[in-house]
């Protein structure tokens, strides 16, 4: 084992991690941690474009970009977050540019922008042309860039390096409650050598991403297993708003792989069997450009109701063929590219099949507009900070709007970074109790899983696991399917204890660490479901078909989830009404409370397009 | 090692097809070694065998998760994007370098067996993890970010349309290697940038807002430099992002060539 220190650790090299970095790094002494190189980061899948009122092509302000964000987000979004991302957008943007970013440019030389889904000009008259974009590869350029600029400011990185636990001062799942809860470090796993490392810390930043792979069709990597979020939750930190997942409209038919929302932007028509354009019907005013959960629902309602396209009637159609080739390669040319290499499918004179992929986490770990992290609904957690999407601000509320994430990253995760690096310059070092092992956790868990000699796979498990989790708890969820699905995972939980690798190496086993992320994705998946069976309602991403409309009355509030010992007694702090759940495993307690919504100048209205 | 296996359900509705795949497996020994990856002794790799069906669009990515998921744990590969955007998974595929998510099935010869080696010229930790780290420090070398003098303007720099598309094809490098490592100079010489790194010098050099070119022009200059390549081509079409990766080393020969001083 070896022992390292640094004033702030941050756990991620995506943009959220690296945009922290560069401004931690400058501040203390800083390192990041990340299981894949930097570059291989998910950001880089991200394509449409980063949204900001720089009105550079018409008229804009941050004002309209708040409403829209609010709005979108089926008003569960805290105002105040949103009308700070808004604001703070557009220096994001141009600070990105100055690192060299190659945005599309206008005419005149300026950063270009286009239409995107749910943002409007004047609340919502039409369309505006705010999205800033570098072709469909706008998350490519914004990694590559933090990246460039992290070596020129000669940031540390252990990369290939899986942090698997967080060092607080009182575990909270372990019923141990504390008046102050401090951050210590954070144990992680050498995956080239099977070495265990405990990094001490003042400041911890949780920048790990998202956890689309516990459903089986996704537009996310292998490699977004919720990991941060899980650790958190294990040592009884909360976790918001888990039941929010957003299934984007357009992935490929049958690979999830997704096509940007800029398809649309760029004129893109969604087409039934019957070649109708349907989006008419839903969403009279904006049509495709609705916010992502309309259309991902309006897509499934066609195929149910059986104007799919194809053989078994299971997709629908996105049409492109009316766009000039010239203008999808300038513009589309990577999207295209896949339906080319998947699906054998030429976009210039064939419309390619499209159905809702799992996109994007709402939810999260719990934090303030400084990033951070929240242990109960007040009161915050020395030194533990989360950004981008392992955390939840909450600027996306019940539904985020295209753009707003590579949004979300800069401006959070520049706010997190400053934070943390302020926090450790003025915080003491806390000692480690003597008599405790940092690490023992860590070790028991990974020795459990590589010493069992017989018992089963994990890919059986997860495979399990995603197939439940599409059949039950995806765009459509009713009491009978969350139930299934409540019931299947925890019998896939169960199991888990049992799990078995075959590759007992030191030296990059990937088959132990694929077991140790199947675990988390296994907590995650329960709490997705406890909060979708509790929220008896239809907001954003959230659809229940028994409760189809909008309860404020009931629900507007965020769902907080806490792992706790099950002889816990079961209370939380403001668990009121149907929030309050405490829902026994075999082994943990759920405990579920709520967290009010801040809502500043934008009452709730009925969310029409 | 052999294994055959069915996939319930779905053979009736797409098409099915045996695809035979060996694989060049290189054992690490299990102590933990001190550095990042030290070469594995060439006596430790073999070739294992397997045998599985597959359908319609699968990658070779999926046949890879196949025999990890369902046959054989031990094997190890790197992967994360699935879609050929993040660059984890470059291998030699048939002889030649290709992501694996990107390479489907049916586009191969599946009468023979399809070969996946680790790619070359880089030290194998385990199967197909290559250590990148000589790579990304080639990389590193070339100095890979915009450089530039004076006050910061309050907006966004000012470039045209014309002045982007100069360097719009080498911003799409993934760092996946698959050029470097096909790259016949660069086996023989790892002190040799490699084209990965000149198209990533490429991409400063020729962005109007970069006042660097000077430097890394220089850098380039070296004896490890441009001059060692000799325009065979390989890197280019390994490219999996489509960069024509040895027009931008020639466009970087030739501004050393003309530099003004
Ligand atoms: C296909 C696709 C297209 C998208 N397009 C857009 C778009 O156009 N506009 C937009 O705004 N948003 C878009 N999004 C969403 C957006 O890209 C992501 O939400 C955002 O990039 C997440 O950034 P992040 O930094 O939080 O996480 P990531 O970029 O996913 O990074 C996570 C990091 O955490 C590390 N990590 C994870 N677990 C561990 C662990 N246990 N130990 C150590 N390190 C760990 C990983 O190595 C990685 O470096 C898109 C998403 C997808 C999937
Ligand atoms: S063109 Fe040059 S860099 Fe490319 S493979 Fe040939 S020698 Fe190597
Ligand atoms: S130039 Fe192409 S082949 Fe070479 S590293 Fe970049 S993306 Fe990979
Ligand atoms: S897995 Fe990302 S490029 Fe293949």
């Amino acid at each position: 084992m070896q022992t390292h220190q640094y004033d702030v650790m941050i756990v991620g090299a995506g943009g959220a991690g690296m945009r922290a970095a560069l401004e931690s790094s400058v501040r203390t002494r800083t390192a990041v941690i990340s299981k894949l190189y930097p570059t291989r980061s998910h950001t880089g899948a991200a394509q449409g474009g980063m949204c900001a009122a720089l009105a550079n092509v018409e008229e804009d302000n941050w004002e309209w970009h708040t409403f829209d964000t609010v709005k979108g987000g089926d008003y569960l979004v805290d105002q105040d977050a949103a009308e700070i991302m808004a604001k703070e957008a557009i220096d994001a943007v141009l600070d990105l540019e100055k690192m060299g970013l190659p945005f599309n440019r206008t005419p005149e030389g300026r950063i270009d922008q286009r239409r995107f889904g749910g943002h409007t000009r004047n609340h919502g008259e039409a369309a505006v042309r705010r999205s800033c974009y570098a072709a469909d590869r706008t998350g490519h350029m914004i990694l590559q860039t933090l990246y460039q600029q992290c070596v020129k400011n000669d940031v540390a990185f252990f990369n290939e390096f899986y942090v698997l636990d967080l060092l607080v001062d009182h575990d909270l799942a372990a019923g141990d409650p504390g008046e102050d809860v401090n951050v210590l470090g954070v144990v992680a796993y050498e995956l080239a050598t099977g070495e265990i490392h405990v990094f001490r810390a003042k400041s911890v930043v949780f920048a790990s991403g998202g956890a689309g792979r516990m459903f089986k069709t996704t537009s996310n990597a292998h490699t977004l297993t919720g990991d941060g979020i899980a650790v958190a939750y294990r040592r009884g930190l909360p976790i918001e708003d888990m039941e929010f997942f957003q299934f984007h409209p357009t992935g490929l038919a049958g690979l999830g792989i997704l096509l940007s929302e800029a398809a649309r932007g760029e004129g893109g028509i969604l087409r039934n069997a019957d070649g109708e354009r349907f989006m008419e019907r839903y969403a009279p005013t904006i049509k495709d450009l609705a916010p992502r959960d309309i259309v991902a629902r309006s897509m499934a309602n066609e195929v149910r109701e059986g104007r799919g396209c194809g053989p078994h009637k299971d997709y629908v159609h996105l049409d492109l063929t009316h766009l000039e080739p010239a203008h999808i390669d300038a513009k589309l040319p990577d999207i295209t590219e896949f339906a080319r290499t998947y699906l054998g499918v030429e976009p210039y004179t064939q419309p390619v099949p499209v159905y809702p992929t799992a996109h994007y986490l709402m939810g999260g770990i719990p934090t303030n507009v400084d990033g951070e992290v929240l242990r109960n609904n007040t009161d915050v957690v020395k030194g533990l900070y989360a950004a981008g999407e392992c955390a939840c601000v909450s600027v996306h509320g019940s539904n985020r709007l295209g753009t707003n994430s590579l949004l979300d990253i800069n401006v959070f995760g520049r706010r997190a970074g400053i934070a943390a690096a302020s926090y450790a310059v003025g915080a003491d070092w806390i000692e480690l109790d003597d008599d405790d092992d940092p690490a023992a956790a860590v070790v028991a868990q990974l020795d459990a899983i590589r010493s069992r000699e017989d018992g089963e796979r994990p890919g059986e498990l997860r495979r399990a696991l995603a197939e439940t989790m599409d059949a039950n708890a995806q765009v459509f969820r009713t009491e009978d399917s969350l139930t299934q699905a409540l019931a299947d995972v925890r019998e896939l939980a169960a199991r888990y204890r049992e799990v078995c690798v075959q590759d007992k190496s030191q030296a990059f086993n990937t088959d132990l660490l694929e077991a140790v992320e199947l675990g988390f994705m296994l907590d995650l998946a329960e709490v997705v479901v406890l909060g979708s069976l509790l929220r008896k309602e239809s907001r954003g991403g959230h659809f229940r078909e028994d409760y189809p409309k909008r309860d404020d009355d009931g629900f507007m509030r965020h769902t907080m989830a806490y792992r706790r010992p099950l002889s816990d007694d079961g209370s939380v702090g403001d668990a009121t009404g149907p929030f309050a759940v405490s829902s026994a495993a075999d082994d943990h307690r759920v405990v579920i409370g709520s967290k009010p919504v801040t809502q500043t100048r934008y009452q709730p209205m009925e969310r029409k397009y | 090692m052999s294994a055959t296996t069915q996939s319930p359900g779905k053979a009736a509705e797409v098409p099915s097809f045996d695809v035979t795949v060996k694989i060049m497996r290189s054992v690490p020994s299990d102590v933990p070694s001190a550095g990042y990856g030290e070469p594995v002794p060439a006596p430790t790799s073999r070739w294992d065998t397997f045998t599985l069906t597959m359908h319609g669009s699968d990658r070779v990515l999926d046949a890879l998760h196949k025999i990890k998921w369902e046959f054989d744990g031990t094997v190890t590969f790197r992967r994360s994007c699935a879609h050929g955007v993040c660059g984890s998974d470059a291998m030699r595929i048939n002889g030649r370098n290709r992501l694996a998510c990107k390479t489907l099935l049916k586009d191969l010869n599946l009468r023979k067996p399809i070969t996946i080696e680790p790619i070359k010229g880089l030290p194998v930790i385990k199967d197909l993890v290559v250590d990148m780290e000589p790579f990304f420090d080639s990389y590193r070398e070339v100095q890979p970010f915009l450089i530039v003098s004076g006050v910061e303007p309050t907006k966004e720099r000012l470039q045209s349309a014309t002045e982007r598309a100069l360097f719009d094809d080498t911003t799409k490098c993934i760092l996946c290697a698959c050029c470097t490592t096909s790259c016949p100079v660069f086996w023989v010489d790892g002190q040799y940038f490699g084209p990965s790194a000149i198209v990533n010098a490429h991409r400063w050099i020729f962005d109007s807002r970069d006042e660097g070119a000077a430097e890394r022009l220089e850098i380039l200059n070296d004896r490890e430099g441009v001059w060692r390549c000799r325009t065979t081509f390989n890197c280019t079409d390994a490219c999996p992002r489509g960069i024509e990766v040895t027009k931008a080393i020639s466009e970087v020969k030739r501004a050393i060539l003309t530099r003004t001083h």
